[in-house]
């Protein structure tokens, strides 16, 4: 990508000049070329891009450049506060006060609907809700049948009738959510353009049918100048409560969500991140920002590790890290921990200045290679766990044939193993000594 | 419906948006610097992007000067005539000598290859051709169903696994299938996946090279498939599946809406990749040749 990063490009954009007081015209003129280009870049639609620039001009000129910070910075810190305004303060969740409450799914072709309607079932399901699936995209080839596919997978029932209308099936499945004691209702319709008057009309019946207490606009985040038009239009029919933003798992920067923000000025509720059918998340205006500007993630990653790592926990891992009772009970607590926060690619992709460090290198080989050590420990008895010394030659045979590697895999991990005791001894004596030293990580090392 | 009416009517929408847009700004202008800057707007309003339309923009000034253009509305000439001489020259998909002719398709999720696939078997077809199908797709719920219910319309044979087999081991029973059943055209349909997961490119690369053990010289064309709305990814998307998997067309879908499917100039500037047909609708019919020329021709609505 080309605005690989906005921060460092103002930092050289203002190479030279140090803080001076007040931002001149001049100052916040240089900065917002570049801020224009990123968003622009980005996706973020240009009429939204103009107004946007506009706002940052006005409350930026003339402004006091602050003690700690130089005027790149401080133009930053305003466009980086703006943005984060416009993407709406708080995280905000889905009405579900009534009972059943009715949840519809809209959007264009291949937004993602189906598989979204999926995993929000998943997530409602999760929370000790009763949702049943509603399959209401009666002309796609297949969608039917996809969505039982993707019940079936999350657990919860999919409600289908054969050739009836849309309205008819979305009405018998309120009927039938009533009798059974389903509380929410999720229903999938078909992808439409939004400037298709007849299934346009159709939501719209739809929606006087069941009197919905959200109806969610699924857009994808690959799309470009065209999704005002297409979200606007589907607002300015169905008074749409919310959006919910796809294929977030890609490299784009998802400007569209700027854009509809502000054209629709409707809330961004949740972000899917990946075809597993736990990957939908809360949105947060504040990362999205962070994102489009391509300036790194710092408070996702620190919020997923607060969330796998129970503080407590941590403390009892690191004092064990540092003692010799590490063992491979409590490596392998180490690497659930891990894998709790998400894919390790995902993961390293949000820390700042990483994403750069990160290209081109493939971190699938690290990820399988500790598939394959979950493996081999899940193959170990108690013991062998506590006491990974009393592993001799016949263990090793039968932890191999239970795990399905080679017995030199076997071999491999204890080795490891043991060095990483071993440099986990030295941190410890670090920790309490002085200066800094870099850990290796010898799973990951290559 | 002829060729040019349908082509005309699936971008009407299209070239609707442009056109007004691009009258509104150049009629009875005289040229100046917020001309161009509109201009400028108006590109990457339709998703040309950034650099390409700085590009565009900066070589049809350079004429205007040149050519000691004054008239805003010669502008437009000048614009049409640029952006001709980037999607250059016509060129349509050519099957190879031999049979079967093997064509892989390729793509991000939600794009439409399924679907693509689907108007792409019914029109060899209706040329006569034995059409074959694989169901390479073995990831997403009910995706090989999907393909088998475009199989029936379009009259094609199709080669499934269970979900969740291996991709390329069906697409090693298709080019077998194919061969013996004496097909004139296997299209292998793929999941769709994002180009920024390492693992599952490989996975693509994997089905390629087994094509090709199978069949030297197949697949013979690789397309990848991709939706006008698409924004700057594009690019990214192209780059990546270009790479990995030889793309050397591609097939820009759901054209029948709002979007402009400008990424497309991009990405042939940048990567020259040329776009070989374009979906304009739900409909079997609704897939054509692309023509650069009547492509633009009907963006500006001459």
């Amino acid at each position: 990508m080309i605005f690989e990063n906005l921060a460092e490009k103002l930092q050289n954009t203002f190479s030279g000049l140090k803080n001076r007081g007040k931002l001149s015209e001049k100052d916040v003129e240089l900065a917002l070329k570049e801020v224009r280009l990123a968003l622009l870049e980005a996706d973020v639609n240009y009429k939204v891009v103009k107004t946007f620039t506009e706002r940052v001009r006005t409350r930026a000129v003339g402004e006091e450049v602050l003690k700690s910070l130089t005027p790149a910075q401080q133009v930053i810190k305003i466009v980086y506060d703006e943005l984060t305004a416009l993407m709406g303060g708080a995280v905000s969740g889905l009405n579900l006060s009534h009972s059943p409450s009715n949840i519809m799914m809209v959007g264009l072709q291949g937004a993602g609907k189906t598989t979204t309607a999926g995993k929000l079932a998943r997530n409602l399901k999760e929370n000790g809700r009763r949702p049943l699936l509603v399959a209401c995209d009666i002309y796609r080839p297949a969608a039917i049948k996809q969505l039982q596919v993707v019940g079936s997978q999350v657990g919860v029932e999919v409600f289908s009738v054969a050739d009836q209308k849309p309205v008819s099936i979305a009405k018998a499945a309120l009927k039938y959510a009533n009798q059974n004691g389903y509380d929410v209702i999720i229903i999938d319709t078909a992808g439409r353009l939004h400037i298709d008057e007849d299934l346009m009309q159709e939501l719209v019946d739809i929606k006087s049918a069941l009197n919905p207490q959200e109806i969610l606009f699924i857009a994808d985040a690959m799309t470009g100048q065209d999704a005002v038009n297409v979200a606007d239009s589907f607002n300015q029919r169905l008074d749409i409560s919310g959006v919910i933003l796809t294929k977030m798992d890609g490299d784009a920067r998802g400007g569209a969500a700027l854009s509809i923000r502000e054209v629709v000025g409707k809330p961004i509720k949740y972000a899917s991140f990946g075809e597993k059918l736990d990957s939908l998340e809360a949105f947060h205006p504040d990362r999205m920002t962070s994102r489009i500007l391509g300036m790194g993630d710092l408070g996702t990653i620190l919020e997923k590790a607060q969330k796998a790592i129970d503080e407590k926990d941590a403390q009892q891992m690191m004092d064990k890290l540092t003692t010799d009772d590490f063992n491979l009970e409590d490596f392998y607590n180490q690497m659930q921990q891990m894998k709790k926060m998400g894919p390790l690619n995902q993961l390293l992709e949000m820390v700042p200045g990483m994403n750069k460090q990160l290209k081109g290198q493939d971190l699938s080989g690290a990820e399988d290679e500790m598939k394959k050590i979950e493996a081999m420990i899940n193959s170990m008895t108690n013991k062998e766990r506590r006491q990974p010394d009393i592993i001799d030659a016949s263990r090793k045979k039968r932890i191999a044939v239970g795990s399905g590697v080679k017995v030199q895999d076997v071999n491999k991990l204890l080795k490891q193993f043991s060095e990483t005791k071993k440099m986990m001894r030295q941190f410890g004596g670090l920790a309490t000594g002085k200066g800094k030293r870099k850990i290796r990580m010898p799973f990951f090392g290559k | 419906m002829g060729f040019f009416d349908r082509l005309f009517s699936g971008l009407t929408k299209t070239r609707d948006n442009l056109v007004k847009q691009i009258k509104s700004v150049l009629k009875g202008k005289k040229i100046s610097e917020e001309l161009f800057e509109e201009l400028e707007e108006i590109l990457i309003g339709a998703d040309i992007g950034v650099k390409s339309t700085l590009e565009i923009v900066e070589n049809v000034r350079e004429r205007c000067k040149n050519e000691k253009i004054q008239d805003g509305e010669e502008v437009e000439k000048i614009l049409k005539d640029e952006l001709k001489k980037l999607l250059g020259e016509n060129s349509a998909l050519k099957p190879p000598e031999t049979t079967p002719w093997v064509i892989m398709v390729v793509g991000v999720n939600g794009v439409g290859k399924t679907t693509t696939i689907g108007k792409l078997a019914a029109k060899f077809t209706k040329e006569g051709k034995k059409v074959m199908l694989a169901a390479g797709d073995t990831f997403r719920a009910a995706a090989a169903e999907q393909l088998g219910i475009w199989a029936e319309r379009s009259k094609a044979q199709l080669i499934r696994h269970a979900e969740g087999s291996d991709p390329a081991a069906v697409a090693f029973d298709a080019v077998q299938a194919a061969k013996t059943r004496k097909s004139d055209v296997l299209i292998v349909d793929t999941a769709g996946r994002l180009h920024t997961k390492s693992n599952l490119m490989d996975e693509l690369k994997k089905v390629r090279r087994v094509i090709d053990r199978e069949m030297p010289g197949a697949p013979h064309d690789v397309l990848l498939v991709m939706d006008a709305t698409t924004g700057q990814n594009g690019l990214s998307q192209a780059k990546v599946f270009k790479e990995t998997t030889e793309v050397n067309g591609i097939v820009l879908t759901k054209l029948d809406g709002t979007s402009k499917g400008g990424i497309i100039v991009a990405i042939k500037k940048e990567l020259d990749l040329p776009v070989k047909y374009i979906g304009v609708g739900e409909g079997i019919d609704d897939l054509q040749e692309f023509n650069p020329d009547e492509f633009i021709e009907a963006l500006f609505g001459n």
